[in-house]
C-alpha cells in the first residue's frame, strides 16, 4: 500500500510538450525596456560588445520548464500511499471499541471510518457502524451518506466497551464484511463477538500500535502522593508528564503541579511521589497525563486527599492550668493548620468517624472495644506519653504498639547524670525519612519500651542511644503510633519544633483513606462532574441519583454507560468514580492468528497535488523576479520586497511604551477588548461619540479611547473603563484579576454592560459572564441607584440612564449610611467614595457609537423620541465621566446653604 | 495645447511663490554698491569742493553750519541682464517622480534671479522675449514668456538675436544637443562686450545611468532612439562622453571669459542661485 499513483495519468502526456516550450521560449528573448532619456545623444553609436541577452538564459529556461512540468504532474493528481485495497460487494459493519482509550486517536479514527464511508459509498454499498460502548442493538446497514452526520457526531464513552455477546446475538444473519476499530485492549467475551463477525464476512481490525497511558488513582504513602501510571504497547523507555489540576485561590482551574514519570523498557507500570504543601494538595481535583486525551488518562482525586479529620483527647481537660502548658495546646497548633479537629468525649467523637484520634498523656480507655474496630477499620490512634501513662499499670494496655516499662527514664536533669538525648537520624523504612533533625531538640524525659524481638521494627524513630522515641503497631487497616514524650514541652522541646509539626502532618496523612469499600454506600449519590470520553469534565447536575450499592459495584467493576466515571458525591463525602481503579489489568489484547489486521497510523494516502502547484507557482513567481531582474527592471521591486522583508514587527516593549504616551498625554476613555471584533468596535465607536460630546459641551477633552487587552496592557493610565460583557470571552487571567482589583483600588472606575437590556429580567449568558468575571474582583456592595446619587446630577440633573435600552437596572456601589436627608436639603450627606463600578445593561456604547463623520451608527428608539433617549444615554456618558473625574464634588454642593448661613453670621 | 499652456501657467505662480523664498534667502547676503554715484538713495553729505556745481549744494543741510554741503547719492548702475532658458523636451525630463524637472529648475532660477535683480534695480529680460525692462511688473513678462517658451524639438540650440547691447546673460540649459549653436552665441555676444554664465543643469539619473538588460533609449521627443542589449555595459562609454561635453563647455567658457557651472536637479538651487548673482552682479 505505498508509491504513487495518478488520479488522471492521461494529463502526464503533456509533459511531451515540454521540449517544444525549450525550443519556443528559447527564441524568443526577453522583451527590452523603453525608457525615454535625454542623454540618448551621447549614445549614438556605442555598439554592444555582445549579444548575450539575446536570448534567454538557459537556467531561466529551466525554472520555466520546472514550472510547467510541476503543474502538469499537479493537475495529474498523484496520491501518495494510495488506498488500493480490494473490496467486496458485500455490505460493510464498521464497528468502534470507542472506549476510554480511544480518546487519543479519535480524530484519525474518525478520519479512516470517513475514507471508509466514502470508498463505500463510492461502491455502491450499504454501512452500519456500532459503538460497543453503546447499549447492544441490531445494526442498522444504510447508505454511506447516511452515516456521514452520526459518524461525526460520534464520541468516545469514558468507560470499556462490554457486553460483546448482547453485540453478537444482535447481528443480522447475511453476510456482510467487518471492519472493526479496536482499542488493542484485551476486554472478556471479545472473541465471541470476533468468531460472530467472522462467521459473516471478511473480519478486518485496525487498532492502534501508539503507547497507551493510563492514570491509577492517586494515593497516600508516608505523608507523600503516590502517582502511579501504567501502559500498554510500548516496552522503549518513555518520558510522560503528569499534571495535578485543581482551583486556583481566585477559583480558576490551572496546573498546580506537574511532575515527570519515566518508563524504564519494559516496564509497565510506574510509580513517583509528589510532596505538596497541605494547601496546594487539598485543591487538587484531578490528576492527567499531559498530551493523552483520553479519559483513562485522568484521574479524579475525592476526599482521600483532601483534610483530615482530627480528634484531640485529651485527660488533662477538667485540671486547671496554664494554656502554655497544655498538651492540647501544642496539638491544635501543629495539626489545626492542616487537618479539621474536634474536639470532645471519645464517644462522641468515635461516633463521627475521625481519621486521627491523638491521645495526649491518656492512661485510662473506657471504650477499648470502640476505638479497636475503628483501627481496625484504617483509623490511626496516635498517643503521647505523660505523667499519668507513665504512673499507670502499663503491662495490659491493648492500645500501645510496644510494651512499657513502668516509670519511664529521667535524662539531664538536675538530679541525673549525663545530658539530655538528641534524636538520631531517621531510617529510610520510617514515615520520617528526609525530614531534618534540628541540633537543639533534646529529650530529658521519656517512658521506655520494654525490650522486645520486634521493638526495632516498630521503633519510627529512636534517640541516639537507641531508645525507641516513636513506636508503630499496626491492627488490622489502621494503626497505633505512640510518642514517647509527652505533647508539651515538660518533657522534651521537640513540641517546640518545626519537625514536630512535620512529623504530626507525615502521620496524619498515612492515616488510612476514607473508606472505600462498598458496603457502606449507603442512601442516593449525584454526579457532581462527569468525565467525556476526551478525558474533559462536563456538568453531572442533571444526571439522575444514583445508589450507593451501584455505586460500590461500579467502584470495583469500573464505570459503565448508567453510572460514567466521575466525582459523586452526598451531603458528606464525594468519592471519585475513575476508569482505571488501583487493580485494573491492562493487557493487551491477542487476536487469532487469522486476523487482518492494520495498524491505523499505516502511510495514509496523501494527495500531492496542492503541494505540487504550489511548487509551481513558486516558481513562476521566481520566475517574475528573474524575468524583471533580466530586463533590468528589478532595482525598485526589489528594493521594496527586502523593504517588506526586513520591516520587522514593532517590538513588544515599542509598542509598550507608545500605548502608555498615548494614555497619558491626555484624558483617555478606554474599553476592555473582548475579542468580538464587532462589540469591540462598537465600544470604541461609542467612546469615540462620548468623547465628541465631552469635548463639545464640557471641560474634559478626551483624547481618542483605547482598547484594552487585560493580559498585555498596564491599566494605571486610565480613569475609567467601558467593559462590554459578551458571553464568550474568555475569563480574565489571575494577573489580569490581581491588575484589575490594584485598578479599582486605586480609584479606577468601571462600567460593566452586559448589553441585554435585562431582557426578560431572568439570566442571560451575559449575566452569567458577568458573574464570573466579577466573582474575582473586590467589588463593594451594590443597590440600584439611588434616587440622590451623584450620579444622577454631576453634571446634567437625571433620573434614568437610557442606553439604547431604556428598562435595565443601574447598579452602583451601596451607600455606606442611610442617613436621612437634613431638613431642607435634596440629597443625603453622601460625601466620600466614587462608586468603583456601574453595573447595567442598557448597551450604552451603542447608542453613544459615531462613525467617522460623527454620525449615529446605530438607531435608538423611534422617531423624536429616540433622539431624546440617546441624548439622555450621552447625558449619562457626561455625568459618569464627570463623576470619575470629580468625583463627588457635586454632593459638596449640599453644603452651601449651610455654608452661607455660618458666613452670615 | 491651450490646456497645456493652462496648466503650466497655473504651475508658474507657485514656482514664482518659491523663487521669491529663493530669493529672499539670498538677500541677506549681497547688496548694493556701498559707494557714492548715481542713484536715488541717499549716500552722504560731503562738504562741498572747488568744481561742485552751485546746483548741487544741499542748502538746507548747509544753513545748519557754516561750510557748504553736497549732498551724495549711492551709486546705482543698471544692467541689463538677459536669460535664456532651453525650451526644448530634453529639459523636460525627471529621473525620480519627486524630483523636479530640468526646466523648473532653470525658470525657478530664472525667476529667482529676476526677483533679485529686479529687487536692485536692474533691467532683466529673456533672449528672445521682450526689452529688458526693471520694476516688479517685468517678473509677469518673464514668467508669461516663460510659460509660452516651449518647443517641440528634441534639444534647444541657444539663440543669438535680440541681445541688449550691453549687459550680461546667463544660459541655462542641459547642453546635451549640439554644442554649436551655443558656441555662436556666446562668441558672438563676447564679440559684442557682453559678459555672462552658462548653467549647465543635469539630472542625476544622466550622471549615474543606472540601466542595465535589454533597454531601448529614446528622446523626450522621440526623435532619436539607441538600443542596447546590455544597457550596463555602456555605462563607462556614455559617461566618458558625458565628462567630454562637460569639458567641451567649461573649455569654450574660459577662453571667452564666461563662467560655467553645473548644477544638478536634485541639489539645492540655493548654491547655483549665488554663484549667478554673483557672477551677473559682479565687477
Amino acid at each position: 500500500m505505498s508509491g504513487l499513483a495518478f488520479v488522471s495519468p492521461a494529463l502526464l502526456w503533456g509533459l511531451l510538450a515540454l521540449p517544444v516550450l525549450w525550443l519556443i521560449l528559447r527564441a524568443i528573448p526577453p522583451a527590452p525596456l523603453r525608457q525615454r532619456f535625454p542623454a540618448v545623444v551621447l549614445l549614438l553609436g556605442l555598439a554592444d560588445r555582445d549579444h548575450k541577452a539575446d536570448r534567454t538564459p538557459w537556467w531561466l529556461l529551466v525554472l520555466r520548464a520546472l514550472a510547467i512540468a510541476a503543474l502538469i504532474i499537479g493537475f495529474a493528481g498523484p496520491v501518495m500511499n494510495p488506498d488500493i485495497t480490494e473490496r467486496s460487494q458485500a455490505p460493510l459493519l464498521i464497528v468502534i471499541d470507542g472506549g476510554w482509550s480511544d480518546g487519543r486517536d479519535w480524530p484519525n479514527l474518525q478520519n479512516i471510518a470517513m475514507d471508509e464511508l466514502a470508498a463505500t459509498g463510492r461502491a455502491g454499498q450499504t454501512v452500519a457502524i456500532i459503538h460497543l460502548t453503546d447499549a447492544p442493538s441490531a445494526p442498522v446497514f444504510q447508505s454511506a451518506q447516511g452515516w456521514a452526520g452520526p459518524l461525526a457526531a460520534m464520541e468516545p464513552a469514558a468507560w470499556a466497551p462490554s457486553n460483546f455477546s448482547g453485540w453478537a446475538d444482535l447481528l443480522p444473519d447475511t453476510a456482510f464484511d467487518s471492519l472493526w476499530f479496536s482499542d488493542g485492549i484485551d476486554h472478556p467475551d471479545r472473541a465471541i463477538l470476533l468468531s460472530a463477525l467472522q462467521n459473516a464476512g471478511r473480519t478486518e481490525v485496525i487498532q492502534s500500535p501508539r503507547p497507551l497511558y493510563a492514570l491509577r488513582p492517586a494515593g497516600f504513602a508516608d505523608g507523600q502522593i503516590v502517582i502511579n501510571a501504567a501502559r500498554l504497547n510500548g516496552d522503549g523507555g518513555a518520558q510522560i508528564a503528569v499534571i495535578a489540576r485543581g482551583p486556583d485561590p481566585s477559583g480558576i482551574d490551572r496546573e498546580l503541579a506537574r511532575l515527570p514519570l519515566s518508563f524504564d523498557p519494559n516496564q509497565t507500570e510506574v510509580s513517583t511521589t509528589l510532596s505538596l504543601p497541605p494547601e496546594l494538595r487539598n485543591r487538587i481535583t484531578s490528576f492527567e497525563i499531559v498530551g493523552q486525551s483520553a479519559a483513562g488518562g485522568v484521574s479524579l482525586t475525592d476526599d482521600s486527599l483532601k483534610r483530615r479529620k482530627v480528634a484531640i483527647i485529651s485527660a488533662a481537660s477538667a485540671a486547671e492550668g496554664l494554656q502554655l502548658l497544655s498538651p492540647e495546646h501544642y496539638l491544635i497548633q501543629a495539626l489545626g493548620p492542616i487537618s479539621d479537629l474536634m474536639q470532645g468525649d471519645l464517644v462522641d467523637v468515635l461516633t463521627a468517624k475521625p481519621d486521627v484520634i491523638v491521645l495526649a498523656d491518656v492512661a485510662r480507655l473506657s471504650e477499648t472495644e470502640a476505638l479497636l474496630d475503628w483501627i481496625n477499620d484504617g483509623g490511626l490512634l496516635l498517643r503521647f506519653a505523660g505523667p499519668r501513662l507513665a504512673a499507670s499499670d502499663l503491662a495490659e494496655d491493648a492500645l500501645l504498639p510496644v510494651r512499657l516499662r513502668a516509670g519511664g527514664r529521667i535524662s539531664g536533669g538536675t538530679m541525673t547524670w549525663g545530658a539530655p538525648k538528641v534524636l538520631a537520624p531517621f531510617d529510610s523504612d520510617s514515615p520520617f525519612e528526609g525530614l531534618p533533625i534540628a541540633d537543639d531538640i533534646s529529650v530529658s524525659e521519656q517512658v521506655l519500651a520494654e525490650p522486645d524481638p520486634e521493638l526495632s521494627a516498630a521503633t519510627l524513630a529512636a534517640l541516639d542511644d537507641g531508645t525507641p522515641l516513636v513506636t508503630r503497631r499496626a491492627i488490622g487497616a489502621g494503626q497505633i503510633v505512640l510518642f514517647h514524650v509527652t505533647a508539651n514541652a515538660e518533657w522534651s522541646n521537640l513540641p517546640l519544633s518545626g519537625l514536630f509539626v512535620q512529623m504530626l502532618e507525615r502521620l496524619t496523612l498515612s492515616s488510612r483513606s476514607p473508606a472505600q469499600g462498598g458496603a457502606e454506600l449507603t442512601g442516593v449519590w449525584t454526579a457532581e462532574k462527569v468525565l467525556t470520553g476526551f478525558g474533559t469534565f462536563s456538568d453531572g447536575t442533571a444526571r439522575a441519583g444514583v445508589a450507593g450499592a451501584d455505586l460500590a459495584q461500579s467502584l470495583s467493576n469500573g464505570p459503565n454507560r448508567d453510572l460514567p466515571a466521575g466525582l459523586y458525591g452526598n451531603d458528606e463525602r464525594r468519592i471519585a468514580l475513575n476508569v482505571i481503579g488501583a487493580e485494573t489489568v491492562l493487557s493487551p489484547q491477542v487476536w487469532p492468528a487469522d486476523t487482518i489486521l492494520r495498524a491505523n497510523d499505516g502511510p495514509e494516502a496523501y494527495d500531492l497535488k496542492g503541494a505540487l502547484l504550489v511548487a509551481g507557482l513558486i516558481i513562476l513567481a521566481l520566475d517574475v523576479l528573474a524575468s524583471l531582474w533580466i530586463s533590468g527592471r528589478l532595482r525598485g521591486a526589489a528594493l521594496t520586497a527586502v523593504m517588506l522583508i526586513w520591516l520587522a514587527p514593532i517590538d513588544q516593549a515599542q509598542a509598550d511604551d507608545l500605548m502608555a504616551l498615548r494614555a497619558t498625554s491626555g484624558v483617555v476613555l478606554a474599553h476592555i477588548l473582548t475579542g468580538d471584533t464587532q462589540v469591540d468596535n462598537l465600544a470604541q465607536a461609542g467612546l469615540v461619540g462620548l468623547g465628541d460630546r465631552l469635548s463639545a459641551r464640557t471641560s474634559i477633552e478626551p483624547d481618542a479611547p483605547i482598547g484594552i487587552n487585560l493580559d498585555r496592557d498596564e491599566l494605571a493610565f486610565f480613569p475609567f473603563l467601558y467593559w462590554p460583557v459578551t458571553a464568550e470571552a474568555p475569563l480574565p487571567s489571575a494577573e489580569a484579576f490581581a491588575k484589575l482589583n490594584r485598578f479599582l483600588r486605586t480609584g479606577g472606575m468601571i462600567l460593566f454592560d452586559t448589553r441585554d437590556g435585562d431582557f426578560g429580567a431572568g439570566m442571560t449568558p451575559e449575566k452569567q459572564a458577568l458573574q464570573l468575571i466579577t466573582s474575582g474582583l473586590d467589588i463593594p456592595p451594590l443597590e440600584p441607584v439611588p434616587q440622590d446619587h451623584v450620579l444622577t446630577r454631576s453634571f446634567y440633573l437625571i433620573n434614568d440612564f437610557p442606553g439604547r435600552a431604556t428598562q435595565g437596572t443601574t447598579w452602583v456601589e451601596a451607600s455606606i449610611a442611610p442617613l436621612d436627608a437634613a431638613e431642607g436639603m435634596p440629597f443625603r450627606n453622601l460625601n466620600d467614595g466614587v462608586t468603583p463600578v456601574i453595573i447595567g445593561g442598557n448597551d450604552w456604547a451603542a447608542a453613544w457609537a459615531v462613525d467617522d463623520r460623527g454620525i449615529a451608527m446605530l438607531p435608538v428608539g423611534r422617531g423624536r423620541a429616540g433622539d431624546e433617549q440617546r441624548e439622555y444615554a450621552y447625558r449619562f456618558g457626561i455625568n459618569v465621566i464627570m463623576h470619575v473625574l470629580t468625583g463627588n464634588y457635586k454632593s459638596d454642593q449640599v453644603h452651601v446653604p449651610a455654608l452661607l448661613d455660618r458666613l452670615g453670621q | 495645447m491651450q490646456s497645456d499652456a493652462e496648466s503650466l501657467g497655473s504651475a508658474l505662480p507657485a514656482l514664482l511663490a518659491e523663487a521669491e523664498h529663493l530669493a529672499a534667502s539670498l538677500m541677506l547676503g549681497a547688496h548694493g554698491r556701498r559707494r557714492a554715484g548715481h542713484g536715488d538713495e541717499f549716500w552722504q553729505y560731503r562738504p562741498a569742493m572747488i568744481g561742485d556745481a552751485a546746483s548741487r549744494i544741499d542748502w538746507r543741510r548747509s544753513a545748519r553750519s557754516d561750510g557748504h554741503f553736497v549732498r551724495e547719492r549711492e551709486w546705482q548702475a543698471v544692467q541689463t541682464v538677459s536669460f535664456w532658458v532651453d525650451p526644448s523636451q530634453s529639459m523636460t525630463y525627471s529621473g525620480a517622480q519627486n524630483r523636479s524637472t530640468k526646466r523648473d529648475r532653470a525658470r525657478l532660477l530664472t525667476l529667482a534671479l529676476s526677483v533679485l535683480l529686479l529687487r536692485g534695480g536692474e533691467r532683466v529680460g529673456l533672449i528672445g522675449g521682450g526689452m529688458p525692462r526693471h520694476g516688479r511688473a517685468q517678473l509677469h513678462t518673464i514668467m508669461a514668456e516663460l510659460a509660452a517658451a516651449q518647443s517641440g524639438d528634441d534639444y534647444g540650440a541657444a539663440q543669438i538675436d535680440d541681445f541688449a547691447a550691453t549687459g550680461r546673460a546667463l544660459y541655462l540649459s542641459d547642453f546635451l544637443g549640439p554644442i554649436a549653436p551655443l558656441q555662436r552665441a556666446i562668441e558672438m555676444a563676447a564679440a559684442r562686450g557682453i559678459r555672462g554664465c552658462v548653467l549647465q543643469i543635469l539630472d542625476p539619473e544622466e550622471e549615474a545611468f543606472g540601466f542595465g538588460g535589454r533597454v531601448i533609449f529614446e528622446s523626450m521627443a522621440g526623435g532619436l532612439r539607441h538600443e542596447t542589449q546590455s544597457a550596463a555595459d555602456l555605462r563607462d562609454r556614455y559617461l566618458d562622453r558625458l565628462a567630454k561635453r562637460k569639458d567641451e563647455l567649461a573649455q569654450m567658457c574660459r577662453q571667452l571669459g564666461w563662467l560655467y557651472t553645473l548644477h544638478h536637479s536634485d541639489q539645492s538651487a540655493t548654491t547655483p542661485l549665488l554663484w549667478a548673482y554673483r557672477a551677473l552682479e559682479g565687477g
